[in-house]
């Protein structure tokens, strides 16, 4: 009773609307997908469905980094790792999943491990035949190195540009230590080639429509999370710590534990996201890790709006929609295009999309209330007022 | 029995920075109950101070004691604000982004648990005492405002304010006065002495007027040592502090 009291509390018609249109959307687009003749103007293609579904799961890591960035003030430039870590655990269950359908049909062993001559699977390789396994693994392996990483840098009272630049090297560090072969998950060419998820076949427009689904009421409940964790004390207490961090240690806070455990939550947000989005592109590999891709997660959280709890989706969906867009129409410029865009919303919508909408909003109703209140003193306070300015002008 | 016993002890004191010797040699003994102001030019070693007694610093030598037995350089500045000192700093520091009413929130005694306070609720006790607090710093009327919003002046009550929330036992002050009108230093002085009631308090100031109100023991530091100790008029005739103040 308290929680759903304390859930209630954390609801903002912003937050409210985006729950209602992501549980809408994850019953529409699959009906549209699946019920509607192929020929219909309704009709949703399935590429389309697959496209937003990793879309949605993009969106789930802009609103982890902005749990930890815009309310915490954490800039992590490596939280691209937590997402692949996500995806190489899901990975990996789906790799067990081929069984002896692989080139090499060996019934345990996956092709490349084959093809590398190993005669046995690796001890960190077991157990993942199971999908709970692998559930537990999504969300432990990033939870565990975000607490590990925190606890020794936060304990440490790394903050600021240092601890962005550690972040960057740990995902950078990673990236290079999943591209060789011997760590045993499938080196530069990563882990592809699935067939199933738990008995479905995932190349089926069934299995993607229920992918995109389920990325979209993840999200959905990522947001009703996020809101509650922004709404409670702790939340107040992340924006304390991001303000004026010294301060909330003289009031007897542990600044260090607050930042944990934003942190840890965090990354085990962007490994879920990152568990959905494998099975729907078909493939991780180490190139996930590139720190290029965290830089591009903080783009888009900065684009939609830090600090918001709706900016990071939308920042999210907008410039992830523009590159496929324009990767089509100009390939060349798409970099350009984002380095364009980052310096466009920095100069003139530094609060991004949603917080330049919302600040807006905010100051016109402040308007409308002291015009208001304006109204019955004004004759004489006008007066006064002119008076005031004679005099100064004097 | 217990009562005998110092709020505050230092005894030798010192510490340097790069071969700078900010505080050297420094004792000082507060009483419980007791309100002390801290004068002292310009690099003093006022802001010093303040930072050893809080675990900002680490002293390289000397003993700092709290409450008796309490050995403060064993602590950090979590610890050390839930053994009971607070600090209000030289410059307003309050959360800016956060409502008067969140700013003492945050700063109300209660355990410091973060993860606890995920699912933590505002009791009617504390409710009550956010109330009482907001009318001793006169800021009722703003409770709903964003504290970036206040006046300076309203900055350094709020500070106060979240000292309040806190309820330790010693507040250490760091020019509480800077910048206020006349007529707000002399409220200030009122809530001082109002808190020193019940609260043992270091008050630091360099404007005189305001410790003349005060009317308590004046320590006058310089170069990281006292120089005089005694009421206002002794210290201020005291002819150390002259040359020290004006120069020579």
């Amino acid at each position: 009773m308290m929680i759903v009291r304390a859930l209630a509390d954390g609801f903002t018609w912003r937050v409210a609307a985006a729950v209602l249109v992501l549980v809408a959307a994850a019953i529409v687009v699959p009906v549209l997908n699946l019920s509607v003749p192929a020929g219909s103007a309704l009709h949703v293609p399935t590429y389309a469905v697959t496209l937003f579904g990793k879309y949605l799961t993009y969106a789930l890591l802009a609103l982890a980094l902005d749990l930890v960035w815009g309310y915490c003030g954490i800039l992590s430039l490596g939280h691209g790792a937590f997402f692949a870590l996500g995806g190489y655990a899901m990975g990996m269950y789906l790799m067990r999943q081929i069984g002896s359908r692989g080139v090499y049909g060996n019934p345990i062993l996956p092709d490349f491990m084959v093809f590398l001559n190993w005669k046995q699977l690796p001890w960190f390789w077991y157990g993942f035949d199971h999908f709970w396994v692998a559930a537990i693994m999504v969300l432990a392996v990033p939870g565990l190195l975000a607490f590990v990483f925190g606890w020794f840098a936060f304990r440490s009272r790394v903050t600021g540009v240092y601890l962005s630049i550690i972040t960057q090297a740990m995902t950078y560090a990673l990236l290079l230590a999943f591209f060789r072969n011997d760590m045993g998950f499938g080196g530069n060419n990563g882990l592809t080639d699935f067939k199933d998820i738990i008995g479905f076949d995932i190349q089926s427009d069934e299995t993607r429509a229920a992918l995109f689904a389920a990325s979209a009421l993840t999200l959905a409940l990522g947001v009703v999370l996020v809101a509650f964790f922004v709404k409670s004390k702790y939340g107040k207490l992340m924006i304390a710590v991001r303000d004026a961090e010294s301060r909330t240690r003289f009031l007897g806070w542990r600044p260090e534990n607050v930042k944990l455990f934003a942190f840890t939550a965090s990354a085990v947000m962007a490994g879920i996201a990152g568990a959905l989005y494998v099975p729907q592109v078909g493939i991780i590999n180490p190139s996930e890790f590139a720190p290029a891709n965290s830089i591009e997660v903080v783009i888009w959280t900065a684009v939609g709006g830090r600090a918001t709890v709706v900016g990071p989706i939308i920042g999210a969906l907008v410039v992830n929609w523009g590159k496929s867009w324009f990767t089509g129409a100009f390939p060349e410029f798409w970099l350009f295009a984002l380095g364009g865009l980052f310096i466009l919303v920095t100069l003139f919508l530094p609060k991004g999309i949603v917080g330049t909408l919302v600040e807006g909003w905010t100051a016109r109703r402040a308007r409308r209330a002291s015009a208001t209140a304006e109204k019955d003193v004004e004759p004489e306070s006008f007066g006064k007022d002119e008076e005031l300015r004679a005099e100064a002008a004097e | 029995m217990s009562d005998a016993r110092p709020i505050l002890y230092l005894d030798g004191v010192s510490v340097s920075f790069d071969g700078f010797r900010a505080i050297d040699n420094l004792s000082l003994v507060l009483e419980k109950g007791e309100m002390r102001a801290i004068i002292g030019p310009n690099g003093a070693g006022k802001t010093t101070m303040m930072d050893i007694i809080t675990g900002k610093t680490k002293p390289d030598e000397g003993e700092v004691f709290f409450d008796g037995d309490i050995d403060l350089t064993r602590h950090d500045e979590a610890d050390i604000a839930m053994l009971g000192i607070g600090r209000k700093f030289q410059k307003p520091t309050v959360f800016e982004s956060h409502t008067v009413e969140d700013n003492l929130l945050l700063a109300l005694k209660g355990k410091r648990s973060a993860v606890k306070a995920l699912f933590d609720r505002r009791s009617p006790r504390q409710a009550e005492r956010l109330g009482h607090i907001l009318e001793t710093i006169r800021l009722s009327a703003r409770r709903h405002d964003l504290a970036a919003g206040l006046s300076h002046g309203q900055k350094q009550w709020l500070e106060i304010g979240m000292l309040l929330a806190q309820d330790p036992k010693l507040l250490l002050v760091d020019e509480p006065v800077a910048g206020m009108t006349d007529a707000e230093t002399g409220e200030t002085a009122r809530l001082l002495k109002e808190i020193a009631q019940t609260h043992s308090v270091i008050v630091v100031e360099h404007d005189m007027q305001f410790v003349r109100e005060l009317g308590v023991k004046v320590t006058c530091l310089h170069e990281g040592s006292v120089l005089s100790e005694g009421t206002l008029d002794f210290v201020s005739a005291d002819q150390r502090v002259v040359e020290v103040y004006l120069g020579r």
